[in-house]
C-alpha cells in the first residue's frame, strides 16, 4: 500500500511537471497558432539557469528561482519576436521546422556553455520526506504538487480577473477581433511567450531534482505533446488535467507493466486518444466550413 | 420518376436546425434552383447531397436508389458532381491536372500498371486527356492549360472548377453560387455557359443561387429556402411574387 | 529561347519531354556508371550515402511533399528496413528475398503507421508519426531476443547469386541501382492517376472526395510506398555500415530526414535528390571551414548539428522553395535567355510550407 501511494504520488509529481510544459504550450498555441516542438527545450534552458544561479552562482534557493524565472520570461519574448514572428502566415510544416531546428540549435547551446555532463540541483526538499499518518512520502514530490496548484491558482486568477489576462485570452479566440478592439496584440503575444517560457522554467526546475540536469532533458519535456492531446488541444485545464494522467500512467506502469513499456506509455496514450477520440478530453472538434 | 429526390431532409447542428424537413423533386434534364437569404440552408442541403455531412432525417433518391448513407466518394461514382462556393481547386496542379482529376471515377488504372506504363495504362491516359480537351475546348480555356491554377485570374477559376465537375460525366451537376464574385457580364455568359450544360451535354442541373436575374433566365424551377424551412417552390415569377418570399428578403 | 513542343498524347506521357533532357540524363548516368574509375573509396563511399539517404528522401517527398501528410516517424521504417535485413542474413536468409522482406515488412508497418492519417491530419499526425517512432525504437531495444537490443548486430556483406559484394564499389553499384529503381517506381506513380489523386488530396481533401478519390485508400498508399522504399534505404544501410544498434535510429534521425527535404526544397523529386546530397555534403563543407574559424568554435562537436538547425531556419525563412528553388530559378534563366527578368519568381511565390494546409 505503502508503495502503491508513494508511486502514486510520484506520478502525479512528474505529471504536474509535464502539466506546466504542457499549459505553456497550449497558451502560446491558443494565441498564436505556433506548436512549439522546442518546447522541451525551453524547459531545459529554465532547468539550466537554475542551475546557474542555485548551484555556480550559490544564490539561496527561492532567489535563484525568482532570476530563474525573470530570465526566462526575456528568453521567451526574444524567442517570439526573432523567431516565430517571421513565421507568421506560413503553414503547419514550417513551423514544425523551425521549432524542431530550434530545438536542436538550443541542445547544442546548452551543451557548449554549461556543457554535456549530468547536473545535479539542490533543493531544500532534497532527501526529505513527510509522513501522512503511515504513508511516507517524499517531500520533494509533495512540493512540486503544492507548488504547481499554487502556480495553476494564480494563473487562473489572473486569467480571469486582470486586464492583461483578459487580453490573452480575447487574443487567442479572436486575434482580429483584439486587434479591432484596440488590444496590443503583439505586446499580448510576447507577454504569452513569456509566461510560456516562465512555466517551463520554473517545470524544468522543479524536474531538476528527479531527472538532473542535462541537455537531454528536452525529451521529458517532450511529453507535454501527449498531455495537450490527451486533455484536448486549446483547453488549458485539459493539458493540466492530461499532463497529471500520463504522469500517474507512467509511474503506474513502473509498478504493474512489463519493463520498457513506462518510457512509452505517454505515446501509446497519445495514439489511443487521436485514434478514439482526437479532441481529447474537454477539446472541441470544429471541421472546415466548404 | 424524377432524376432526384428530396424527401423531409433535416439537418440538425446541436440545437439549430440548419435544415428543417425540405422536400423537393428535380426533373431529368432541367435546372432546378434553390435561392434564399444567407444563413438558410442552402449550402448545408449542397453538403448533404455530396455527402460531406450526414442528415438527421429524410431521404436522398438518385435515379431511384437511396443515396443517404453513401460514402463521400462514392457521389462521383453515381454520376453526381459539385462545384463550391469558395473554390475548391488544387492550386498547386495546372488546368490540365485539375480537370484530369475529374476523370479518376471513370477511368481507374491499377498501381502496377502504372508503375509498369503497361499499354492498358497508356490508353487509359490516352482517353482522360482527349475527355480533359473536349471540356477545355468546350469552355475555352486552352490558353490556361498548362498554367498553375493558384495564380489565375477568379473568374478563369470557376471555369476550371466547373470543367472539372463536368470531366465526372455527371447525371446531375451541382453549382454552388455560380455567380459570385463575378460581375454583370460574366455573369450572362455563366448563365449561357448552364444552359448550354444542359442543352448540349444533357446535364441535369441543381444550382443554389444569388443573383435573382440569373435565376430567372436559366432556371425551370426555384425554390426558396429560409431558416431552413420551403418557403415556395414554383417557377421563378410564381417564387419572386409569393408574399412569404418577399416578406424573407425584404421583411415585413 | 526554348520551347517545348508536344505534338500528341504521348508527348505528354514521355518521362523524357525531349531529346535534350534524355541526354542529359544519359550523360548524368555514363558519368555515375564511371565515376569508380576517377574517384577513390571515401569518395565512393560519401555517393553511396547520397544513394541510400536520396532513396528515404525521395520516399518521404511522395509522403509529405505531394500527398500532405507529415512523418515525423520515417526513422521507424529506416529501423524495420535495417533490422530485417540484419535479423534475415543472421538467420540464414540470401541477400535478395531478405532484401525484399525488409521493403515489404517495412511497408506494412508503414500502413500500420499510416492508420493515425486516416483520422488526424497537420501537427496532430506529426505527433501520431513521432509517437510510432519512440515505439518502434523502443520494440528493438526490448525485443533483445531478435535484435540483440542495445548490444546492436553485424551485418555481412550482401551475396547475390555467389558473387559476394565487398568493399566501396560494389556497395555504391547496388544503392545507385536501387536508388535509380526507386526513383522510376516513384515518377511512375507521380505520373499518373493515383499521383494526382495524391496531389489532391493535399490541396483539397474535400473537393478530391466529392471527384470520387478514396482518401483513406490513398493516404495508405502513399504511407506505403514511403515506407517500402525507406525501408529498402534502410537494409543497404545496415549493409554499408556492417553494424547496426538501436540508437542509429532514434527520433533525431526522424527529424533530419524531414529537414533534409525541407532544404532540398519540398515538392520537386529533384528537391530530393539535393537534399540528400546537402545532407551528406554539410560535414564536409563544416571540415572544410574549420580551418578558418577561430579554434574554440572549430574544435566543437556540436558545430555539425548547429549547422544543419541554423540552416534549416534559414531556408524556411527565407527561401521557401529550398535547393529546388534556386535549380528552377537557374534552369528557368538558361531555357527563357536572354529574356529572363529579375524578380519573375516573387509573384508567384507558392511557399513550400503552403504545401502543406492545417
Amino acid at each position: 500500500m505503502n508503495e502503491f501511494l508513494q508511486q502514486l504520488v510520484s506520478g502525479i509529481a512528474v505529471g504536474c511537471v509535464y502539466a506546466l510544459v504542457a499549459l505553456g504550450f497550449v497558451l502560446i498555441y491558443k494565441a498564436t497558432d505556433i506548436v512549439n516542438f522546442a518546447h522541451g527545450e525551453v524547459m531545459m534552458v529554465g532547468a539550466f539557469l537554475g542551475l546557474t544561479f542555485i548551484e555556480i552562482l550559490k544564490m539561496p534557493y527561492w532567489i535563484g528561482l525568482l532570476l530563474a524565472i525573470a530570465c526566462m520570461t526575456v528568453f521567451g519574448m526574444l524567442l517570439n519576436r526573432f523567431l516565430l514572428r517571421p513565421l507568421a502566415g506560413q503553414g503547419i510544416l514550417a513551423v514544425i521546422v523551425v521549432t524542431l531546428g530550434l530545438s536542436i540549435l538550443l541542445r547544442a547551446f546548452a551543451s557548449v556553455i554549461w556543457g554535456p555532463e549530468t547536473f545535479t540541483l539542490q533543493t531544500p526538499f532534497y532527501n526529505r520526506v513527510v509522513r501522512v499518518g503511515e504513508v511516507v512520502l517524499s517531500q520533494e514530490h509533495v512540493a512540486i504538487i503544492v507548488l504547481t496548484i499554487v502556480l495553476v491558482a494564480a494563473l487562473y486568477a489572473f486569467f480571469r480577473y486582470s486586464r492583461i489576462g483578459i487580453a490573452m485570452q480575447a487574443t487567442s479566440e479572436n486575434q482580429l477581433a483584439a486587434y479591432y478592439v484596440g488590444i496590443p496584440v503583439q505586446k499580448v503575444h510576447s507577454l504569452i511567450w513569456a509566461l510560456g517560457a516562465a512555466t517551463a522554467g520554473v517545470a524544468g526546475i522543479m524536474l531538476a531534482p528527479i531527472a538532473f540536469v542535462q541537455v537531454n532533458m528536452g525529451y521529458v519535456g517532450l511529453k507535454a505533446f501527449p498531455a495537450a492531446v490527451l486533455g484536448g488541444f486549446g483547453s488549458i485545464p485539459g493539458a493540466i488535467v492530461g499532463g497529471v494522467i500520463i504522469g500517474v500512467v507512467e509511474s503506474m506502469a513502473v509498478l504493474y507493466l512489463p519493463e520498457g513499456i513506462n518510457s512509452v506509455a505517454a505515446y501509446m496514450l497519445l495514439l489511443l486518444v487521436l485514434m478514439v477520440r482526437p479532441q481529447g478530453l474537454f477539446g472541441i472538434q470544429s471541421k472546415r466550413r466548404v | 420518376m424524377s432524376l432526384f429526390q428530396v424527401k423531409d431532409l433535416a439537418v440538425h447542428f446541436g440545437g439549430i436546425k440548419a435544415v428543417d424537413g425540405v422536400s423537393f423533386e428535380v426533373e431529368k434534364g432541367s435546372i432546378f434552383t434553390i435561392i434564399g437569404p444567407n444563413g438558410a440552408g442552402k449550402t448545408t442541403i449542397f453538403n448533404l447531397v455530396s455527402r460531406i455531412n450526414d442528415p438527421t432525417a429524410g431521404s436522398i433518391h438518385f435515379e431511384g436508389r437511396d443515396i443517404t448513407r453513401v460514402a463521400a466518394n462514392q457521389v462521383a461514382s453515381l454520376g453526381i458532381a459539385r462545384t463550391f462556393q469558395n473554390i475548391e481547386l488544387f492550386d498547386n496542379a495546372n488546368v490540365m491536372q485539375n480537370i484530369l482529376v475529374g476523370c479518376h471515377v471513370h477511368v481507374g488504372t491499377s498501381l502496377l500498371s502504372e508503375i509498369l506504363r503497361l499499354p492498358s495504362f497508356k490508353r487509359h491516359e490516352i482517353e482522360s486527356r482527349k475527355n480533359v480537351e473536349k471540356i477545355i475546348d468546350f469552355l475555352g480555356l486552352d490558353a490556361y492549360r498548362d498554367s498553375t491554377v493558384g495564380s489565375l485570374p477568379y473568374g478563369v477559376r470557376k471555369m476550371v472548377e466547373l470543367g472539372r465537375a463536368l470531366a465526372v460525366s455527371p447525371k446531375l451537376l451541382l453549382l454552388d453560387e455560380p455567380s459570385s464574385g463575378l460581375n454583370v457580364e460574366e455573369t450572362d455568359n455563366i448563365g449561357s455557359w448552364i444552359r448550354d450544360i444542359r442543352d448540349v451535354l444533357g446535364v441535369t442541373i441543381l444550382m443554389v443561387e444569388h443573383d435573382m436575374r440569373l435565376v430567372s433566365a436559366v432556371s425551370d424551377r426555384v425554390l426558396a429556402l429560409n431558416y431552413g424551412k420551403l418557403l415556395a417552390i414554383g417557377t421563378a415569377a410564381q417564387v419572386q411574387r409569393d408574399p412569404a418570399v418577399i416578406s424573407a428578403y425584404l421583411g415585413n | 529561347m526554348y520551347f517545348l513542343k508536344r505534338t500528341s498524347y504521348r508527348d505528354d506521357l514521355r518521362l523524357f519531354p525531349d531529346r535534350f533532357t534524355l541526354w542529359q540524363y544519359l550523360a548524368l548516368f555514363a558519368g555515375l556508371l564511371l565515376l569508380p574509375l576517377a574517384a577513390d573509396g571515401y569518395i565512393l563511399s560519401q555517393a553511396t550515402f547520397v544513394f541510400i539517404y536520396g532513396i528515404v528522401a525521395v520516399g518521404m517527398m511522395l509522403l509529405v511533399g505531394y500527398t500532405g501528410q507529415i512523418s515525423l516517424g520515417h526513422a521507424a521504417f529506416f529501423a524495420v528496413g535495417a533490422y530485417t535485413a540484419a535479423v534475415l542474413q543472421f538467420r540464414g536468409m540470401a541477400f535478395l528475398p531478405a532484401f525484399v522482406a525488409a521493403g515489404a515488412l517495412s511497408g506494412l508497418v508503414g500502413v500500420i503507421i499510416g492508420l493515425p492519417a486516416l483520422r488526424v491530419k497537420g501537427v496532430y499526425l506529426a505527433m501520431a508519426t513521432l509517437s510510432f517512432a519512440f515505439i518502434v525504437e523502443e520494440v528493438i531495444v526490448r525485443w533483445s531476443s531478435v535484435t540483440r537490443g542495445n548490444r546492436g548486430m553485424t551485418v555481412n556483406d550482401p551475396v547475390i547469386f555467389g558473387l559476394k559484394l565487398s568493399g566501396p564499389v560494389h556497395m555504391y553499384y547496388l544503392s545507385g541501382v536501387v536508388f535509380w529503381l526507386v526513383m522510376l517506381v516513384v515518377l511512375n506513380v507521380l505520373r499518373s492517376r493515383t499521383g494526382r489523386a495524391l496531389s489532391a488530396l493535399r490541396d483539397s481533401d474535400v473537393a478530391a472526395e466529392s471527384m470520387g478519390i478514396n482518401l483513406a485508400k490513398f493516404k495508405t498508399t502513399a504511407f506505403a510506398i514511403s515506407a517500402v522504399a525507406t525501408g529498402l534505404a534502410g537494409a543497404l544501410y545496415a549493409h554499408k555500415l556492417s553494424y547496426i544498434s538501436p540508437e542509429q535510429f532514434g527520433i533525431m534521425v526522424s527529424v533530419e530526414f524531414l529537414m533534409m527535404i525541407i532544404i532540398g526544397g519540398l515538392g520537386s523529386l529533384h528537391g530530393a535528390v539535393f537534399g540528400a546530397m546537402f545532407f551528406i555534403l554539410l560535414p564536409q563543407i563544416i571540415v572544410g571551414i574549420k580551418n578558418f574559424l577561430p579554434a574554440k568554435i572549430a574544435e566543437l562537436p556540436v558545430l555539425e548539428s548547429v549547422s544543419f538547425g541554423v540552416m534549416v531556419i534559414l531556408f524556411v525563412l527565407f527561401e521557401p522553395r529550398g535547393l529546388n528553388g534556386y535549380w528552377v530559378r537557374l534552369k528557368t534563366y538558361v531555357s527563357l535567355f536572354p529574356f529572363y527578368r529579375q524578380g519573375m519568381f516573387k509573384r508567384n511565390k507558392i511557399a513550400a510550407s503552403d504545401l502543406i494546409k492545417h
